[in-house]
């Protein structure tokens, strides 16, 4: 009767033959490895696999996995975050503050905490008083970098003698799982194509792993299990898709929206305590967050609001970013090689399904990339350091239209509302 | 029937609700919100305050009138960060290349300034129409890639000075003259083209068909299209106009004072345009309000530091601000609707109350 929960998007759009969602999500994973790998030996860029560039990838990845999650939780529960770049501000100066009176532990709650609020404010505003939830989230990310600065100045300033920026925060210990770490190091320096790739890709998964990163790694499969395979999240589900529905049915959607918020904004906090937990950024600092918040948000959107999907979305986004640290300038314009293999095999695909126009684009793009690469040594640094922001444009563009948000996402819902 | 209360009630209620909030963030930082309230009203006539506020004010009324035209059709544009700083970029990149004669030459800048503007806001247009992107997330994005593209530019075409980089100097034929106003410093001279903007944006919105489409599809974009609307031309169109006009918003300070780009241009326009269209309800006159307000608040920043107030609280009061406002529009709307449906109720003389199902504005 309540026709409120679609898991699948229908994917017969290929005449007959469907392929399950995982194969041809395990499929584009493999091309899109083995167009690194070619890519990394062709070009001689062996930082494109590296294990170091793996690494910082998982420390830059993870706060924005952490804003995509707590704006699944919120949009799950028909509220739109985009609040969450305020709320990863207030976790990060949360997290210094804790942390560096009372240890990495401490900071993390703190930071949940004051995400947390930051998410209390949204749902008063959104769900109590029916503002515009996006109103109310830019309003939120005015307050959220105001009260940051305005509390460091008061707090931080005296200790730092810098009134953008905390004193050093302890951080997580990090640890390596060995001796399969070990192993995998050694075989990365072998050089060898495809397996000195698979190696370096492990080895940085396994090896300076802390309990946040862990935490958020955990956090998937939980939000996974809570919100589609639980009566609770079945419900908070519901007021995102028909709240009105959900009602007649004895939910107290309020409540939900305003948990689901709640949650949104320490998932945020967490987030933005993991760029000052982790090993990386000494501690609080003006602006450190960059717009991850809102990265964050575009990792779900790409990821159709699904754990899975903003897993992949996060990864995306925090490779390009590590990628760029890592001497951008020639890793990143590598990366236009891998993007014409990448577009090459797109392009056959759809010759093969008799797409002529998306074939032809496809190539066309596919020779623009080559030549960008043929014709330019190294790309200038001042725009490869925006390349996850490109890479986040880019991606939209191509993806954005088979996507299916919650049904009544971003609505105004007042009970006993017709 | 209580149009003038129905009008008056909302600002009041948020000047209250904010007074309230930040009395309570100066006095847990320990300081006096009276003499803090004094001493930022006091430092509007000393110097050139005034003067800088006006200035300032002009270049936040072009910004606010381009998030308005947004507003109008449930369009965000949160990219007016990147596209005002990127127009006012290529703009002083081209008024310093070219030398043309005396008016031509700035007219040329200004065309410049918003073709850049309406092309970067393009944009994420093209894709929020072609390929259902939210022009939320793609305008930040497109912020973020701006700050890069900027560095780039002012790097290639610019030149040291100094210990900043900036673009090469705009010849005299370019430059646009203030209104001196003696010791109270110098009005900018493209301020007047902020009025001129909002000439046009409230004929615009109230006098033709255009502007009247434009509010149709913001509030109704099924009934809009069934009147013959068609959504995608003006989502472009109202994206373009909206971006020409950001594009405006950075060359009062280029051509009237600065006569350069250079990296430390002033940031922040871009929320502010958006806070500032909120507080004036899109309307071209509450919009002018807005800015000045906004404006006042940033100068006093400068001057909270003398009394050891921390200049932060700015920030917290302006977001405080906007926070209320909606609030108190939202109270306000609620009322009124209740108080409809008993007038309504009552002029029935049932029992049941009339359902009410207004569309949602804000």
């Amino acid at each position: 009767m309540t026709a409120v929960v679609v898991d699948e998007i229908p994917s017969a759009r290929r005449g007959g033959k469907t392929m399950p969602g995982w194969a041809r999500v395990l499929l584009w994973v493999v091309v899109g490895f083995a167009a690194l790998a070619i890519t990394s030996y062709q070009t001689g860029v062996p930082q494109l696999t590296g294990s170091g560039t793996v690494q910082a990838a998982v420390r830059l990845g993870i706060p924005i996995l952490l804003a995509a999650l707590g704006g699944l939780w919120a949009e799950r529960a028909g509220v739109i975050n985009i609040g969450l770049e305020g709320m990863m501000i207030m976790g990060t100066w949360g997290g210094a503050w804790a942390g560096y009176q009372w240890g990495p532990l401490a900071g993390l709650i703190a930071a949940a905490v004051f995400g947390g609020l930051g998410g209390l404010l949204h749902a008063i505003a959104t769900v109590s008083f029916g503002v515009n939830h996006i109103v109310s989230g830019v309003a939120i990310n005015l307050l959220g970098a105001g009260t940051a600065k305005y509390l460091s100045t008061l707090i931080f300033e005296p200790i730092s003698q810098n009134p953008r920026q905390s004193p050093p925060v302890p951080k997580f210990d990090t640890y390596s799982m060995q001796p399969l770490a070990g192993w995998l190091q050694q075989l990365e320096d072998v050089q060898r194509v495809g397996i000195s790739d698979v190696a370096g890709i492990l080895g940085g998964l396994v090896s300076g792993v802390s309990p946040l990163t862990m935490l958020a790694y955990l956090l998937v499969p939980v939000s996974y299990l809570v919100l589609w395979r639980s009566p609770f999240g079945l419900r908070l589900r519901s007021c995102g898709e028909n709240p009105i529905a959900a009602e007649s049915l004895g939910v107290n959607v309020y409540r939900y929206k305003y948990l689901a918020v709640i949650i949104s904004g320490a998932l945020a906090g967490i987030g933005g305590a993991a760029l000052i937990l982790n090993p990386g950024q000494a501690g609080y600092l003006e602006g450190q967050t960059n717009n991850r918040g809102y990265i964050g948000l575009a990792a779900m959107i790409f990821g159709n609001w699904r754990p899975g999907g903003l897993l992949g979305g996060a990864a995306l986004f925090g490779y390009s970013d590590g990628l760029q640290l890592r001497n951008g300038e020639t890793s990143v314009h590598a990366l236009f090689y891998g993007a014409t293999l990448l577009l090459v095999v797109v392009a056959a695909l759809q010759i093969w399904r008799r797409n002529w126009l998306a074939a032809g684009i496809s190539l066309v793009a596919a020779a623009a990339m080559y030549s960008v690469y043929w014709f330019t040594d190294q790309l200038p640094e001042e725009l490869t350091a925006y390349t996850p922001h490109l890479v986040t444009l880019v991606v939209l563009g191509v993806a954005a239209q088979q996507l299916r948000p919650p049904e009544a996402n971003g609505l105004q819902y007042r009970r006993g509302m017709e | 029937m209580n149009t003038w209360r129905a009008r008056l009630l909302p600002p009041a209620l948020a000047i209250v609700f904010s007074a309230v909030l930040c009395s309570a963030v100066l006095l847990i930082s320990g300081a006096n919100p009276i003499a803090t309230l004094l001493e930022m009203v006091a430092q509007v006539g000393r110097g050139t305050t005034t003067v800088d506020i006006i200035n300032t004010a002009g270049a936040y009324y072009l910004v606010a009138i381009a998030a308005a035209i947004g507003f109008q059709m449930n369009l965000l544009n949160i990219g007016i960060e990147g596209q005002y700083r990127l127009a006012a970029c290529v703009a002083a990149i081209v008024a310093g290349a070219v030398s043309l004669p005396f008016g031509l030459h700035a007219a040329l800048v200004v065309v410049v300034g918003a073709v850049t503007g309406a092309l970067w806001c393009g944009i994420a247009a093209v894709l929020k129409v072609y390929r259902g992107v939210s022009e939320v997330i793609s305008t930040i994005m497109l912020n973020t890639l701006s700050i890069g593209l900027i560095a780039f530019l002012v790097r290639v075409f610019g030149e040291m000075r100094g210990n900043s980089q900036g673009t090469q100097i705009i010849p005299d034929s370019g430059l646009v003259p203030g209104i001196p106003l003696g010791g109270a410093g110098t009005v900018f001279g493209l301020v007047l083209l902020a009025v001129l903007v909002g000439v046009g944006y409230a004929l615009l919105i109230d006098r033709t068909r255009y502007g009247f489409e434009l509010r149709a599809s913001g509030l109704s974009p099924t009934a809009a299209r069934a009147g013959g609307v068609n959504s995608k031309r003006m989502v472009l169109s109202a994206m373009l106009i909206s971006g020409a006009i950001v594009g405006l918003a950075g060359l009062p300070e280029i051509l009237g004072r600065d006569h350069t780009f250079t990296i430390n241009f002033p940031t922040g326009y871009g929320f502010a345009g958006l806070a500032i269209a909120l507080l004036g309800r899109n309307h071209p006159l509450g919009v002018a309000f807005g800015a000045l307000l906004w404006s006042f608040l940033d100068k006093s920043s400068l001057t909270l530091d003398n009394i050891g107030v921390p200049k932060e609280i700015v920030t917290i009061l302006q977001g405080t601000i906007v926070l209320s406002v909606v609030v108190a529009y939202e109270l306000v709307r609620r009322r009124e609707l209740a108080a409809e449906q008993r007038r309504v109720g009552k002029a029935l003389e049932t029992a049941e109350p009339v359902a009410a199902s207004g569309g949602e504005r804000a």
